[in-house]
């Protein structure tokens, strides 16, 4: 079976600086694939080149065995690769609802309802102010509208860059449970996540990255108990 | 400083009945406050509770609806004399934010807002300008005295750099960073205002655990320097860990206050915000 996402030694460079330095990695569909390193490593600039906002140096990407490189971003949308940018991203002048239907602007079958009533049951608050202007919601508020924003697409891939950033507690809880129900729904997701427990807990796979490389990859388990990974990056001595 | 020689002392903030409604939402409602010298509190509450909210009164990012905000016995915010109302019928033109910074508050934020496209350097030097002297016609003359001020303020941003932990070039832009680096650099940014009272809005969102550690040494130290701060944080083992003293807010309104330990393990606290420890897994 090929998979659903082939990234073959991708180089993505600001200028003269190079984020990411020859990576390799595959998510296979119905996977949760998590992508887990320090900041700096490399993670956000992966998932911004995948999703057509960078365009990599060398290397080639392939979406259901097709390559995607060079693309720009509504047309790796209307492939069916939905991003939920870290730091959220959102249209603050515009209504929550509006934000919501951008979401699914590039879609034309007609489950875009069920949909949105899904993302409602799944964050309330922004049903009951889907009216008003999304940047008076508050930071977490945000961050659940970005989430709800990138469903919308009702992707074949999601890409979540830190999705339980800014959010409490009991509200972490939930996203993690959403993104394993989004999975049993058949959804694929590629997670950049600093909370690595909890992303490792939940993937199937995950790759860590570091200053660009990828130095070890593995089942999200078996990295959970590796050594390394939790002196580097589960914050235990 | 112990927590109980902290009781002692005057606060250095203080905020009485404070509320700010947005039309018909109330976000922060009559909430007191009060830090104290070399003090470190954490406000954590619910998405939407009105954290930051509550921040942007502190800083005149917002106007307060009313209440009453004093930092070191002046005031940043409260009814204006009834001769300056009648007068000038701008009762909040002293709470803004330059003046704010002047006084001696600085904060970062949760949505970062650096210069983009100003360099590293150039960022911090900003925040330094508030404490220079030099105006529009030195800028212009460029005398000996404007470039010992420029290169001082030059040394002491770097200074900044290296204290707040940013190994970077000071030529690179802001843009172009991490975002745990981006966190940082607003750090800087908002020392170099030479502040007494830091306001620290999710500082480690975006970092993972070594760097929150990271994190957690570096609000020490800045502690240690002799600076009250605040910060709002939802990781709660750094909260728990550095704080001395914890409130939450909930709609708008202060539900609890106490050390840590006394807030932990509030039923209420667990019940709006942190959730019962077994819901790890299932849909609570």
């Amino acid at each position: 079976m090929t998979a659903l996402l082939e990234v073959e030694d991708l180089h993505v460079a600001y200028g003269a600086i190079e984020a990411v330095k020859g990576i390799s990695f595959n998510v296979d569909e119905g996977q949760v694939v998590t992508l887990i390193g320090g900041n700096g490593a490399g993670k956000t600039t992966t998932l911004r080149t995948l999703s057509g906002l960078l365009k990599p140096t060398e290397g080639d990407i392939r979406f259901r065995g097709e390559s995607i490189k060079g693309k720009a971003g509504h047309e790796v949308l209307r492939l069916g690769i939905a991003h939920a940018p870290e730091g959220r991203r959102i249209f603050g002048r515009m209504t929550i609802q509006e934000n919501l239907d951008l979401g699914a602007y590039a879609r034309t079958d007609d489950g875009v309802s069920k949909d949105q009533d899904r993302v409602f049951e799944l964050f309330p608050v922004l049903g009951e102010r889907r009216g008003q202007n999304a940047g008076v919601l508050s930071g977490g508020e945000q961050q659940m509208l970005a989430i709800g924003r990138a469903m919308m697409s009702r992707p074949k891939l999601l890409m979540l860059d830190e999705p339980s950033m800014g959010l409490s507690p009991i509200m972490m809880q939930r996203i993690f449970s959403v993104i394993d129900e989004l999975q049993q729904a058949g959804t694929t997701i590629l997670l950049v996540e600093q909370n690595a427990q909890a992303a490792l807990s939940l993937a199937d796979y995950g790759y860590v990255i570091e200053t660009g490389h990828i130095v070890l990859d593995g089942r999200g388990e078996d990295l959970l108990h590796d050594e390394n990974v939790r002196k580097a990056y589960l914050g235990e001595d | 400083m112990s927590a109980e020689a902290v009781e002692e002392v005057a606060p250095v903030l203080t905020a009485q009945g404070v509320t700010k409604q947005f039309g018909g939402l109330t976000a922060v409602n009559n909430v007191d406050f009060e830090v104290h010298e070399r003090e470190i509190v954490g406000l954590i509450g619910p998405n939407g509770a009105g954290k930051t909210t509550f921040f942007n009164c502190l800083t005149g990012m917002v106007v307060p609806t009313k209440g009453l905000i004093t930092f070191r016995d002046k005031q940043i915010f409260g009814p204006a004399p009834a001769w300056r109302s009648a007068l000038l019928r701008r009762e909040h033109d002293a709470h803004s934010a330059d003046r704010i910074t002047q006084i001696g508050l600085a904060r970062t934020f949760q949505n970062i807002r650096l210069f983009p496209n100003m360099t590293v350097l150039e960022n911090v030097i900003v925040g330094r300008h508030c404490r220079t002297s030099e105006g529009l016609l030195s800028a212009i003359g460029r005398g000996p005295r404007f470039h010992r001020t420029e290169r001082e303020v030059r040394e002491r941003s770097r200074e900044l750099l290296a204290f707040v932990g940013i190994k970077r070039q000071d030529d690179e832009l802001a843009r172009n960073l991490p975002y745990g680096d981006q966190r940082r650099l607003e750090i800087a940014r908002a020392l170099a205002t030479d502040p007494g009272l830091l306001l620290l809005d999710e500082p480690t969102a975006g970092m993972n655990p070594n760097e929150t550690r990271d994190t957690m040494e570096l609000v020490k130290r800045i502690r240690d320097l002799g600076l009250a701060v605040i910060v709002i944080e939802h990781d709660m083992k750094f909260i728990f860990n550095l704080c001395d003293r914890v409130a939450v807010l909930v709609q708008g309104q202060k539900l609890v206050e106490g050390t840590p330990t006394e807030v932990q393990g509030d039923p209420r606290v667990v019940e709006a915000y942190l959730g019962s420890p077994a819901a790890g897994e299932d849909e609570s």
